[in-house]
């Protein structure tokens, strides 16, 4: 390892660790921030790195390669299923709407057909990586704009497998190619277009098959070692070895990889793969778009600025048209449809590795890629400032109306005692009970729709991310006793979680938990009032099939309240031990035995130690004696 | 005919020899309505109004239950506070409940000799059983003597069987109109009545 290495990693590291804490504290998102880093230390300002920023981007295009991998794995078929319509429509005529519309200004502009096209495909897809970092920082991922921005996103993943597979056909120019492309040395590059589609299938079927059959007993095999970095080793030796098998046949190793991931989606080992991955390819990810950042050309860009800006504002322009357009025809509301559109208006960095392809495949010359390749940048370094311009500036007028802007301070009218945050299925249910008992509420919600729904309904609901500061100031925490956290995700929940204990330590925080190791995260926080969700109503119906066998209703109702008494203990006891796995998963199986024999000793002996005042036995015994 | 309502009151009935039989015995009474309250409100949420309609359709009440503590078990007792409404069963306007009767039958530990001024419960069950007899008497209700089935702490099945043998025809008799005012006021318990 020589010292250039180490020289850029320094580089590298110390603008990220810089630079993105800067610009998200200045509420820009971390992926503006990594491209911000990267245009500051690239060629056009300070210079530390320059030509080779190429090669680095190989490195950083495996962290796409990575995030695809987890992509393929949150891809178990009942999801997809239920996210059929919104896929295939949505995703499906967002493709084909956006590559026609913008294959026709390219021939109109006097490229041959197939080159608009091939560019048309290209650019229509979208940025998975930006969007779902982005979205999910924001905590927008349940809303309807996330939900139908994940569709699209899995549309166009998807939609690479054809495009790879048809782009050779749009090559004019079959059999050997007459310049070496450099970096990318396929093993078909010299076979004709045919064959190399044909190849092209034939890897995919390869990596379904490997997936299928070899990879599941390698991982348990290795998972039977019980050493978690061995297991970690697997994991990205899985990623590697796809990503080198695909470049060897010359094929996007995202798309192998991905394949990779939707193959082992169903299998055991999908959350320890995920939870292994996953930091690897953040840090990854964050190279990728500083990468970006240090490679657009802004030679290119300032030679003939105002084309290549105004091509930039076409596309980001032309795409939120078509997408605004899908989401109004899929039912979303003015706000959601607006982040949808906004969200989704880049070019992603699917576009860089179908460009190398198709310049590969010499559809495109040299100065169009390196154009098209500046023009992709920009929009994917504009994507967060647009989302932000939408929200700050095009939302608050045309959408549903934000706490913040609607209440003026003189005028918080809001001196209810409980703030519900989040007014899901479960919120919707303390809201409701609170008010039948004369307590008022002041709700916050993030999903738009949902809000105007429930305003509709004469709720008062108010609009926006219950995390932020502000808006819990301007909701009356100063002033309120408690609030209910229900937010959709385990991680917001945590973070206003957090939000709260420092700026409103005196409230009473009561949070929803979706399970027990949500529940253990905040116990871990030091929250006092955790409920897990189903719980409750599990033990109810524990007890009702106790009745339908026979069982008195008041000792199914006892036995519901010692067994729930019983496991928030062991709930509790737990909570404090999570620290050693191997520890935690004794203690639980030791918690069930002594579940088990306590069930046993209440069958054994009625006289429940609770109820020990009703056992005449002894006194009966006394009476006998007597 | 009159119509007969047992409210009955047993938290452990699995454990219950004296109570249980006697419930099963009285089940198959014709005429009398069998309320079996710990099954209805195991956590103790008596719906008042079902309960008043309950009464209103009945003649004659039974509060039937384990002596507990010199009492009758929680739930009756909770049964008593919520139901009897004031303004309904009684006060100015509470007359629902006017010219029905009101009666416990009840299983103790202890042997009637230590239901006695001298014994070891210093006090008789009637004496014990005052306050359910004001009760009545504030809701404009008669109170009849009680049905009482002594020293279940040594009970052998026979003497069970006897005991619900004696409440069956207490009950018929009961539902049948046999006896008469004069009778039942003339008894301690109204076990005597039987034999
Ligand atoms: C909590 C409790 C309190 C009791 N208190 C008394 C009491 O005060 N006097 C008495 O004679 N028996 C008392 N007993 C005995 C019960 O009255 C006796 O067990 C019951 O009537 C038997 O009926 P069973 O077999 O249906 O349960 C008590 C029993 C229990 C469990």
């Amino acid at each position: 390892m020589d010292q250039v290495f180490f020289s850029h990693a320094l580089v590298y590291l110390a603008a990220a660790v810089l630079v993105v804490p800067f610009a998200k504290r200045l509420g820009m998102g971390s992926v503006l921030g990594y491209l911000i880093a990267g245009i500051i230390i690239g060629p056009y300002l300070l210079g530390f790195v320059g030509a080779e920023g190429e090669d680095i981007m190989h490195v950083a295009e495996f962290g796409v390669v990575m995030m695809l991998f987890l992509v393929g794995l949150e891809l178990e078929p009942s999801r997809l299923w239920r996210l059929r319509s919104s896929i295939l429509g949505l995703g499906g005529l967002q493709v084909l709407g956006t590559s026609l519309l913008l294959a026709i200004p390219g021939v109109l502009l006097g490229l041959s057909w197939n080159v608009a096209l091939a560019i048309g495909m290209i650019l229509s897809m979208s940025s998975t990586a930006i969007v779902l970092q982005t979205l999910g920082e924001k905590g927008l991922m349940h809303s309807s704009a996330g939900q139908n921005s994940f569709s699209v996103l899995l549309f166009q993943d998807l939609a690479i497998i054809p495009i790879l597979a048809v782009l050779p056909l749009l090559s004019f120019h079959g059999g050997g190619q007459e310049m070496e492309v450099p970096g990318e040395t396929g093993l078909i590059d010299h076979l004709p277009g045919w064959a190399q589609t044909l190849a092209v299938f034939g890897a995919v079927v390869a990596v379904i098959f490997i997936g299928t059959t070899l990879v599941r007993p390698l991982l348990r095999y290795v998972a039977g070692t019980r050493l978690r970095e061995l297991f970690t080793a697997a994991a990205l030796l899985l990623v590697v070895g796809i990503t080198a098998l695909m470049y060897s046949v010359g094929l996007s190793p995202a798309l192998g990889t991905f394949l990779g991931g939707v193959v082992l989606a169903n299998s055991e080992y999908r959350h320890e793969l995920e939870s292994d991955i996953e930091p690897f390819k953040g840090l990854l990810l964050g190279l990728f778009f500083i990468a970006v950042g240090a490679s657009v050309n802004f030679g290119l860009i300032l030679e003939n600025p105002f084309l290549v800006l105004s091509l930039v504002a076409s596309i980001m322009v032309l795409k939120t048209i078509v997408l605004y357009a899908l989401a109004r025809l899929f039912r979303m509301g003015t706000d959601q449809g607006l982040v949808f559109a906004v969200s989704l208006s880049q070019v992603g960095e699917f576009a860089f590795v179908l460009l190398s392809f198709a310049r590969q495949q010499r559809i495109l010359d040299e100065n169009l890629t390196a154009m098209l390749m500046a023009i992709v940048a920009l929009t994917m370094a504009l994507t967060p400032l647009m989302i932000l311009l939408n929200e700050k500036l095009i939302i608050p007028r045309v959408g549903t109306e934000e706490l913040a802007e609607q209440i003026e301070p003189d005028r918080i009218d809001e001196k209810n005692p409980v703030i519900i945050a989040g007014f899901g299925r479960y919120g919707n249910i303390v809201g409701r009970f609170l008010k039948a008992n004369g307590i008022g509420t002041t709700v916050l919600e993030i999903d738009s729709d949902r809000v105007e729904l429930l305003r509709k309904l004469g709720l008062k609901v108010y609009y926006g991310d219950a995390t932020r500061e502000e808006l819990l100031k301007s909701a009356g925490a100063e002033a309120a006793q408690l609030i209910v956290i229900a937010l959709d995700s385990p991680e917001k929940c945590l973070e206003l979680v957090e939000t709260v204990k420092k700026h409103y330590p005196h409230l009473h925080v009561l949070v929803r938990a979706q399970d027990r190791s949500d529940a253990y995260e905040f116990m871990d926080a030091g929250v006092l009032y955790v409920y897990r969700e189903t719980f409750d109503s599990s033990l109810r119906m524990g007890v009702d099939a106790l009745k339908i066998l026979g069982r008195r209703s008041y000792q199914a109702h006892q036995a519901m309240n010692i067994f729930r008494r019983h496991d928030n203990k062991a709930l509790k006891h737990l909570a404090t031990l999570r620290g050693d796995r191997k520890q935690y998963i004794n203690h639980a199986r030791e918690k069930i035995m002594e579940l088990e024999k306590f069930i046993e000793a209440d069958l054994q002996d009625r006289a429940l130690d609770h109820d020990a005042g009703w056992d005449v036995e002894s006194l009966k015994e006394e009476f006998r004696a007597s | 005919m009159a119509k007969v309502l047992i409210l009955f009151a047993h938290p452990r009935y699995e454990n219950s020899l004296v109570q249980q039989h006697l419930s099963t015995v009285a089940q198959k009474v014709s005429g009398v309505t069998f309320h079996d309250l710990y099954e209805f409100y195991p956590d103790f949420d008596v719906q008042i109004k079902y309960e008043q309609d309950l009464l209103i359709g009945h003649d004659i009440i039974i509060l039937q239950h384990p002596f507990y503590w010199y009492s009758c078990p929680p739930l009756l007792k909770q049964w008593i506070d919520l139901v009897l409404e004031h303004g309904w069963a009684y006060g100015r306007a509470g007359k629902a409940l006017a010219g029905k009767i009101m009666m416990n039958a009840v299983s103790t530990g202890g042997s009637q000799a230590a239901y006695q001024p001298d014994g070891f419960n210093r006090f008789t069950i009637g004496q014990f059983l005052a306050p359910f007899d004001q009760t009545a008497r504030l809701c404009n209700m008669a109170y009849y003597p009680p049905f009482v089935v002594h020293g279940t702490h040594r009970a052998a099945t026979r003497d069970i069987e006897n005991a619900g043998e004696s409440y069956r025809l207490l009950l018929e008799g009961i539902v049948a109109g046999k006896f008469s005012d004069e009778a039942i006021r003339n008894v301690t318990y109204l076990n005597e009545l039987i034999n």
